[in-house]
């Protein structure tokens, strides 16, 4: 049970606090509530390479690593489909270094058309690192298009192509800053070694002065019913023959998004799963197979992928997926299957819970997702999954029109 | 009205008094050591048997490497899949990593559970069977990786700078071939595991909140094993007499993986926690030079850094980046300048006082829990060091002066030493 204090300041900035004494350290995180979905599809790429600007010096200090090292502290962040999430951790002593350097950038950034020249150039050499240098890199990039018709998942955090990022002007990035960049968008979650009367301070004397902005609607296009398989065949410079297939599943608050979680689990969580012991040891068509869904906040996509043994032909392959998707969908698993999925999924939190820094952020999580005290009950969803949820559920996810796939072939 | 162009005072971290928990230690009847640390709220537990099994005794190479990630394919009375089973119904984790000394199997486990996994474990460490059809469906899936990674630079990079460094033939140097895995035979593996894990010798290392049974569990399926004298051959490293490499392995990349390496001596030197401080100032965090200059002012890359390698017998200092396929060289022309600017140029206080303080703080940041204080009790038990290592690395980091610095990139910073590497 993760305990926490929670109140609002005036402009709108949700605050919750955590404490716990046993550390000497303090974690600051701050949340936003944008990501690549909220971007335009002219200019995507662009929370992810805003988020890159955050660190380029903000209205009032031109600097923002070294003041945050001087205190001992360590920072980053991350960009998703969803939300942008900065986080710092320092020796709890310097607290207020970490809110002096936050509330400044929350309150503006320094727009120095240096420092956006600059990280064009690194997020496009991140883009080339991981999507193009990268043998299957992008595959996600092709898959989610073919998946996604109109919802904004169809593109990937880092855009949908190199152009986007290296075409971004300084007018775009103030737009964007001061459209989702406001305190009423921010969830502030500090938590360690601190007191609530501490916080409550600091966030006032920082954060307080801070003008609301103008409170963004979100109205993303909603995802029709896939009505019609869909498939996709690439030739690559790879070595190796790979299948991917991907289902359309639930939005992260449905009760369903906790059966599809453990689903994927049973098909692909480990060395006894059903998918590796099935096709990587037994029938031995793949050399690797996984089962994932992406956990986003809008209606998601459970997936399928997996490399070939080498001269096994990619429609066996894939039939020999469906005979395993057959078995899950006609016969209910047994109860100690699905005990297996929900005792790992108890021990997943206990180990993601020993941090204090996982703590903050899923508090602010979970407090983006509506609730903060979300996070205390999440096992109890998953314990409410029946056997009879699982085959139910396998039905309607695992029809044939509701997927897509993508024969990824070497041209090697 | 706040100023908000002044900083709040802060308390230098160089200032804190660093503590790290001290581990208990306790013996089982065979003579094998637990190291233990007992802390932290959720009631989770890590335990790791580190047995003297590393790549460094092979014969053949993979062997070792082989034997370890085949351990829990089978066992006389439980098949692979049998094995997976139990430990995930419990909803724990068994994984092994091959190191060059040392070979470990780490259980990750809620502490409830632990009665039923530990005869399973021990199952692992006397009775693995190592089936013929569980080895052949790892040759062919682990070739089928090598294959995949054959074509990513950094990879093919990661290991030829080794070669250099260390030589084809030594522990650190030597890589997996597809022909290593064509010729690896039960034979091997079943001898590897008889004379280095049945016969062998292990210590283990408990961190979590611990039970009060621990000891007496681990010593009812454990403290029967044998425990042998087993001592890690010493092997010369062979450096490469060639400095320089340009080596093409996809002619479309559009990046290329740069490495830079120079030996260097290991933990023991004196020389070790200061060149870990000047290491920082080169390139060992966000704020180094090589970020500051490659990265944030010129953008030829996502990230760039330097460090040295965590090996027991021996080091080398390393440089490490994907920079765009047209600006490599630029890099390495930028990484030697930063070398030359350490070399003439003092560090001046205000950097190093930075320095210092993210290092402390860092550390200080790292010892949340008991799994990453075990983990540090580790690194200075398995490489023989000293108890209070730590507190002297500390000291060290608190005090070493901008001219000792200066001296040891005279010493260790010279671009003649370094090997340079590029891979497209």
């Amino acid at each position: 049970m993760v305990q926490f204090e929670r109140f609002n300041l005036e402009n709108g900035l949700r605050v919750i606090v955590h404490q716990d004494t046993s550390t000497p350290m303090a974690v600051v995180n701050v949340m936003y509530d944008v990501g690549a979905r909220d971007e335009d599809p002219g200019q995507t790429g662009f929370a992810h390479l805003f988020e890159h600007l955050m660190f380029g010096g903000s209205v009032n200090i031109p600097v923002y690593d070294e003041p945050l090292q001087m205190a001992g502290g360590e920072n980053n962040a991350y960009t998703t489909n969803d939300l942008t999430n900065y986080y710092i951790q320092l020796p709890s002593e310097n607290l207020e270094t970490a809110f002096w350097l936050e509330s400044d950038r929350m309150l503006s950034l320094g727009f120095t058309e240096n420092s956006l020249e600059v990280q064009r150039k690194v997020v496009s050499e991140e883009f080339k690192e991981h999507y193009l240098n990268k043998p299957y890199g992008d595959v996600w990039l092709k898959l989610r298009e073919l998946a996604y018709q109109v919802h904004p998942y169809r593109w990937m955090t880092i855009g949908k192509e190199l152009s986007h990022i290296e075409n971004a002007q300084l007018q775009d990035v103030k737009n964007f800053f001061f459209k989702f960049y406001r305190p009423n968008n921010a969830i502030l979650v500090v938590a360690g070694n601190v007191t609530v009367d501490q916080v409550r301070a600091l966030a006032e004397k920082w954060f307080g002065p801070i003008e609301a902005g103008e409170k963004y609607q979100r109205n993303l296009p909603s995802e029709p019913a896939q009505t019609t398989a869909k498939k996709l065949e690439v030739f690559a410079n790879v070595p190796l023959d790979a299948l991917y297939k991907c289902w359309h599943i639930y939005p992260r608050l449905d009760h369903r998004y906790y059966v599809s979680d453990l689903i994927t689990e049973i098909l692909g969580g480990g060395g006894s799963s059903r998918l590796y012991q099935a096709l990587v040891k037994e029938k031995q068509l793949f050399s690797n197979i996984e089962c994932y869904h992406f956990g986003t906040l809008d209606a998601g996509l459970l997936a399928i992928e997996g490399k070939l043994v080498k001269g096994v032909k990619m429609e066996d392959a894939e039939a020999a997926i469906e005979v395993e998707l057959e078995k899950i969908r006609n016969e209910k698993v047994t109860e100690a299957e699905l005990e297996k999925v929900k005792n790992k999924t108890e021990s997943m939190i206990a180990f993601e819970d020993m941090s204090v820094m996982n703590r903050a952020n899923s508090l602010a999580f979970y407090e983006l997702l509506g609730d903060a005290s979300l996070m205390n009950t999440e096992l109890d969803r998953y314990n409410a999954v029946t056997v009879e949820d699982i085959k139910e559920e396998s039905q309607k996810i695992f029809r044939e029109v509701n997927s897509s796939t993508l024969y990824y072939r070497s041209k090697v | 009205m706040l100023n908000r162009t002044i900083a709040p005072p802060i308390k230098d971290a160089i200032e804190f008094n660093l503590s790290l928990k001290p581990f208990e230690k306790h013996t089982l009847n065979n003579g094998v050591p637990v190291y233990a640390v007992n802390a932290g709220a959720e009631e989770v537990l890590q335990l790791e048997w580190v047995y003297y099994a590393g790549n460094s005794f092979e014969k053949h190479n993979l062997v070792a490497a082989s034997t370890n990630f085949l351990l829990k394919n089978g066992t006389s009375t439980k098949n692979a899949f049998q094995v997976n089973e139990h430990f995930e119904y419990y909803g724990s984790y068994l994984n092994r990593n091959c190191f060059n000394e040392t070979a470990v199997i780490t259980l990750h486990c809620l502490a409830k559970h632990l009665e039923v996994l530990l005869p399973v474990v021990r199952e692992m460490l006397v009775d693995a069977i190592f089936p013929e059809e569980e080895i052949s469906i790892y040759k062919q899936n682990m070739k089928q990786r090598l294959n995949v990674n054959l074509k990513k630079s950094d990879f093919v990079a990661g290991r030829l700078i080794d070669t250099y460094l260390y030589g084809p033939e030594h522990p650190y140097g030597r890589f997996s071939r597809f022909e290593d895995f064509d010729s690896l035979t039960r034979e091997e593996v079943l001898n590897f595991y008889q004379q280095y894990y049945r016969d062998g010798k292990f210590l283990l290392f408990a961190a979590g909140k611990l039970p009060s049974n621990l000891f007496s569990l681990l010593n009812q399926h454990f403290g029967d094993l044998k425990n042998s004298t087993v001592t890690v051959p010493l092997i010369p490293s062979v450096q490469a007499e060639e400095k320089k490499y340009r080596v093409t392995n996809d002619p479309q990349g559009v990046q290329g993986a740069i490495r830079m390496g120079s030996n260097f001596p290991n933990r023991h030197h004196p020389d070790f926690t200061k060149a870990q401080v000047l290491n920082n100032v080169f390139g060992g965090f966000f704020g180094s030079r090589l970020m500051s200059n490659i990265r944030e002012e010129k953008g030829y890359t996502y990230g760039i850094y330097s460090y040295l390698e965590n090996h027991i017998q021996e080091s080398a200092w390393v440089i490490s980046t994907e920079a765009g396929r047209d600006v490599c060289e630029a890099t390495i022309v930028e990484v030697y300048k930063e070398m030359e600017e350490l070399r003439n140029e003092i560090v001046e206080e205000d950097e190093l006082l930075l320095v210092r303080n993210y290092m402390i703080g860092s550390i200080l940041g790292d010892l949340d829990g008991p799994f990453h204080i075990i983990n540090r009790w580790k690194t200075i038990i398995l490489n023989d060091l000293p108890e209070d290592h730590f507190y002297k690395q500390i000291e060290t980091i608190k005090t070493v002066s901008a001219e000792e610095l200066q001296q040891l990139a005279n010493k260790y910073l010279q671009p003649e030493q370094f090997y340079e590497l590029v891979v497209v």
